[in-house]
């Protein structure tokens, strides 16, 4: 095998579309397969775990891992990883802060099993089977990875240095941090490869974002004309640019769109939902009680809007069941 | 100062309910400071953390507080019409509003936070609402968040990785 520096791509609990977003390098991938051996690529390339076992620790340059971590499976492999490779890199909005299967935390195991195997309408399971970890079938022993009651972001399940967030990272990101990480002039572990500015700095629609912005109300993208050229947020729309980092080159407000958080906070922010919750708060031109709360029912879903991608790295993390009295 | 004791984090005889306050410096932190030279008795289950307006407080600084072990969050500022910065107060009705929907969400019981006006003249106002969210802490019981905000604990971990492969 070649000298060049090893680096192995894996992903977790996710959707598969940061592993579209490495192909999405289009001409920009024969640079990264010139510059380095792919060792393990599940979604493309046939290597297997047990090839990753036999590897010396250490020997990967880098370990990109995509999905937040749901099941045992999934833990095992981070860990695996992390002894591999020099550098772990958590890529992508689930690695990075839980993205959108973190939102099952609002949930737990047994309402998320009760609800996929028994209560939906298209389920057929007349004898209630619920998936175990461990079934005998003709004297055999069948397995499958155990389901954690709760999500986590790689980085609440084992030490990573570098952050690409989006969902999905954009090509300018993968790209700029391959480049980063290739230099050899690595920043600080803990970094988030991505500028850390707000998405609003370098939002083309700065200059109409008015220095105090007064609204009445909220409004859903589908209730209204939306201007092109017009800040989002003057225009009621929930747009999580003040609480969001900068770097994915605005596709959602250029696209017309509000942008809804997908790359994280900046590294001033603990909880991007909270900041983003003071932000529009304040915002709201209500004084009364009654006038704030029927301005505050237009948003139907605040924890859905304001950690869509960041519950699992939020300061409360999860919902904390309460039973519910019969 | 007097050290500060360690009272038992689980429910059961001895638990009491802790709570962070924040005092508005204008008028909440001027009627704790009357409370006090005036000799009242009241529950001294508050740490109170001064900020110079109701306005400058952070939902993440809530969030933390209870995220870090609070049972309750109490926070203290000026009437309408009184706010050294004219609006600040309106801003954080605002903002605890919108935050006890998220909470509310989250798992955590309204009566854990609470937003009081209280001027600098009303140390008995300020008594009698600390008295009264200590008596309704304490029906509730301890906030036991499901996930500690230091990240899950090796031990824990294990336990549940245990029960998921049972």
């Amino acid at each position: 095998m070649s000298d060049k520096p090893k680096v192995a791509f894996y992903w977790c609990s996710s959707c598969g579309g940061c592993e579209e977003a490495v192909v999405d390098l289009a001409e920009q991938i024969l640079d990264v397969v010139a510059a380095v051996d792919i060792v393990f690529w599940p979604v493309a390339l046939d290597f297997k775990k047990a090839d990753v076992e036999a590897m010396e620790d250490g020997s990967i340059l880098a370990a990109f891992v995509n999905g937040a971590i749901r099941t045992t499976e999934q833990e095992e492999m981070a860990h695996l990883l992390r002894r591999k490779a020099k550098v772990l890199v958590a890529f992508g909005s689930c690695a990075h802060l839980g993205g959108i299967p973190a939102l099952a935390n609002l949930w737990d195991r047994e309402a998320i099993f009760a609800t996929v195997y028994r209560t939906t309408p298209s389920t057929v399971n007349p004898d209630g089977v619920m998936p175990q970890v461990a079934t005998s079938h003709n004297g055999d022993w069948v397995t499958l990875p155990g389901f954690y009651n709760t999500v986590r972001s790689l980085d609440q399940v084992t030490s990573v240095d570098y952050y690409i967030p989006g969902c999905a990272p954009t090509p300018n990101i993968i790209a700029g941090a391959v480049q980063t990480l290739l230099s050899g002039d690595l920043p600080p572990a803990g970094t988030v490869l991505a500028p850390d500015i707000a998405l609003c700095e370098e939002c083309p629609r700065l200059d109409t974002k008015p220095q105090d912005l007064s609204l009445e109300r909220f409004r859903r993208p589908h209730e209204i004309l939306i201007d092109e050229d017009t800040c989002l947020l003057a225009q009621g729309l929930l747009c999580m640019g003040p609480a969001t980092r900068a770097g994915c080159g605005q596709l959602c407000i250029r696209g017309n769109m509000p942008c809804t958080g997908c790359f994280g906070p900046t590294s001033k922010v603990h909880d991007q939902g909270g900041k983003y919750l003071s932000a529009i708060a304040s915002m709201l031109s209500a004084t009364e009680d009654v006038a704030i709360e029927s301005a505050l029912d237009g948003i139907p879903d605040p924890i859905g809007t304001f950690y869509r991608y960041g519950l699992a790295g939020s300061l409360l993390r999860r919902r904390t069941m309460t039973p519910v009295d019969a | 100062m007097p050290e500060p004791i360690e009272v038992p984090q689980e429910s059961g005889a001895g638990w009491e309910p802790r709570i962070v306050a924040f005092f508005c410096n204008w008028c909440t932190y001027l009627a704790a400071d009357l409370a006090g030279t005036s000799r009242m008795k009241y529950a001294p289950n508050a740490r109170v953390i001064r900020v110079m307006c109701s306005g400058r407080i952070d939902p993440q600084f809530v969030m933390e507080a209870f995220a870090k072990g609070a049972d309750g969050v109490l926070i203290g500022g000026c009437h309408f019409g009184d706010c050294h910065y004219q609006s600040g107060n309106h801003k954080a009705l605002r903002r605890f509003m919108l935050l006890k929907r998220v909470l509310v969400g989250m798992g955590i019981e309204e009566e854990r936070i609470r937003l009081e006006w209280i001027s600098a003249a009303e140390a008995d106002k300020l008594r009698d609402v600390m008295n009264d969210m200590v008596a309704r802490l304490t029906a509730l019981g301890p906030l036991q968040l499901e996930v500690p905000a230091e990240g899950f604990t090796e031990a824990a971990r294990i336990t549940e990785l245990e029960e998921v492969t049972a």
